[in-house]
């Protein structure tokens, strides 16, 4: 079963990115963290983020998208990267996420994905339309 | 002292005996807890109010067996528990006259927590709710596991024994091993996953040390007699008597070859002895006694100065023998890389099954330290940054960094050269 692996950091976090020290303690243990579920081979996919404040968001609105800058949610955690992992079950998925290298002001959510798409199925409903 | 304080007092010491007084008669321990609960709350409202009663345990009781009565009347049905619910009911009557304490049945409890019926990863969750009263959220931390599959799973395991009519009893004579080595081994699991010498992992920051601790103790109270009981509680005050040291000042991992042993528990450690010698008098060996006698030839360091790697490796023997576990295997590399070189302890780690040890932290970590003994430089970093990517310690993980980089800098100072 697919399980997100969702990494939240507060901005202060966030800005241990510019301090190059920070940074590259961050990643001595991150790295290997990466690593560790490659080797075990769960990782379906994953990426990191660019910081909250380069999203830009659209909301469906009465004449047409209203587009504004800045993440949805204004909350003190954002959305800093991702892993989706197929492990047997949440007491695993919650295994690797106890293992994210993570200090004060990270947070790791994890959530279970709705089964992959059927790919035949969805080829099957574009053929019947 | 105020009354909020007396119940909590009778909460910590009287809720694991009055749990397992009215779950042995009702067989039913969810509605014991619940009717317990209730108990609680009443006591919380009755008590600053009316004063505190001369015998808050046996008021408590006939509270709670009041609630059970009523539960089970009001299911109306043909309940099979109803007469033992009703001896309950005069038995606590008579404890209220006569208030001499209560049978400890905790014994009956520890056993039906760890019943064969009881799948083996729900028993001790199973057994800190029922004998120690602990919500399953905290339990859930503790274990890593999601707060409403901990609560679920309980539940299910309340129903499971009711259902199946498991009864409270200790096992007869000719069942008693294997049904205690799994009390054992839930009370060990509340402890640590026994690899704490390995990977220098601290049980207390998995927040039940001390309830390991207390079962411990309950058990060798219940069952003086078994050798084997007496080895997990002289295994786990070993270990808890090297607390303070684990850690520096500024909260750094300490590996036990580098602590110092003044800070040591002596008195903790000495208790850990006693209860060893006392286990070996039956004659009759087991797994947890050689653990304990592990970490008893670690503890003469603070005696000796020096650790008898010879005589560790020895008991490591005897113990993968008697209980290959993982950690056991690896432990025995560990020792045998100490007392016979770190090529020796690199050959027992190869002969490990590949899928058993992959995610398998202590594992890569003790791999790294060998490799990083002998010299091989990529080896020990690619180690070390497997054991650090399945770290889920903080101080530990931070401990390992530092090694790999102190490693390849002394590659880039030979370079130099």
């Amino acid at each position: 079963m697919q399980y997100s692996l969702l990494f939240y950091q507060t901005p202060e976090v966030f800005a241990e990115r510019e301090d190059p020290e920070k940074h590259k303690a961050f990643h001595a243990a991150f790295v290997p963290y990466m690593k560790a579920m490659h080797d075990a081979g769960i990782v379906v996919a994953g990426a990191g983020l660019q910081k909250p404040d380069t999203a830009t968001s659209l909301r469906p609105g009465d004449g047409g998208h209203r587009v504004q800058d800045g993440p949805f949610a204004d909350t003190k955690e954002q959305l800093a990267g991702f892993f989706i992992i197929d492990v047997p079950d949440m007491d695993a998925a919650l295994k690797w996420a106890a293992r994210y290298p993570a200090s004060p002001g990270f947070g790791v959510e994890v959530r279970p994905c709705l089964p992959p798409a059927d790919h035949e199925a969805v080829l099957r409903m574009m053929a019947e339309s | 002292m105020d009354a909020n304080d007396v119940v909590e007092q009778a909460a910590r010491e009287s809720y694991g005996r009055l749990l397992a007084f009215l779950s042995a008669r009702s067989r039913d321990i969810a509605a014991a807890e619940d009717a317990l609960a209730d108990a609680f709350g009443a006591a919380l409202a009755d008590w600053p109010r009316s004063g505190v009663p001369a015998n808050p345990e046996a008021w408590l009781l006939t509270a709670a067996r009041r609630k059970l009565v009523d539960a089970a009347r009001r299911r109306q049905v043909r309940d099979k528990s109803m007469p033992a619910l009703l001896l309950a009911a005069e038995e606590a009557e008579v404890l209220v006259m006569e208030p001499s304490g209560l049978a400890d049945e905790r014994l009956k409890l520890l056993f039906t927590c760890a019943h064969p019926a009881v799948d083996a990863a729900i028993r001790t969750p199973l057994m800190l709710q029922a004998v120690l009263g602990l919500d399953a959220a905290r339990i859930a931390s503790a274990f890593c596991i999601s707060p409403a599959a901990m609560a679920r799973r309980l539940t299910r395991a309340k129903a499971r024994l009711q259902e199946a009519g498991i009864p409270f009893e200790p096992p007869e004579a000719d069942e008693l091993a294997p049904r205690l080595d799994a009390v054992l081994d839930a009370i060990y699991a509340a402890y640590g996953s026994g690899w704490d010498y390995v990977a220098g992992s601290d049980p207390n920051l998995r927040g039940l040390a001390g309830e390991a601790v207390y079962l411990g103790r309950l058990i060798v109270t219940l069952l003086p007699q078994e050798p084997e009981a007496r080895g997990l509680l002289a295994l786990m005050l070993h270990c808890e008597a090297r607390r303070a040291a684990r850690r520096d000042a500024h909260g750094a991992y300490v590996p036990l070859a580098e602590q110092d042993c003044a800070l040591w528990s002596a008195s903790l450690a000495r208790e850990a002895e006693d209860q060893l010698t006392e286990a070996s008098h039956p004659g009759r060996l087991g797994r947890f006694q050689l653990e304990a006698a592990i970490q008893s030839v670690h503890a003469r360091r603070a005696v000796t100065g020096e650790t008898d790697w010879e005589g560790v490796a020895l008991l490591y023997e005897g113990l993968v023998r008697l209980a290959p576990t993982i950690g056991a295997l690896v432990g025995r590399a560990a020792a045998i890389g100490e007392a016979r070189g770190a090529e020796a302890g690199l050959a027992l780690l190869w002969e490990l099954p590949k899928t058993a040890v992959a995610s398998y932290q202590p594992y890569w970590a003790l791999k790294g330290h060998l490799f990083a003994k002998v010299g091989s430089i990529a080896e020990t970093a690619d180690a070390y940054g497997r054991a650090i990517g399945l770290c889920d310690d903080p101080a530990m993980r931070a401990f390992l960094i530092a090694r790999t980089e102190e490693v390849l800098s002394s590659r880039s100072r030979t370079r130099l050269h």
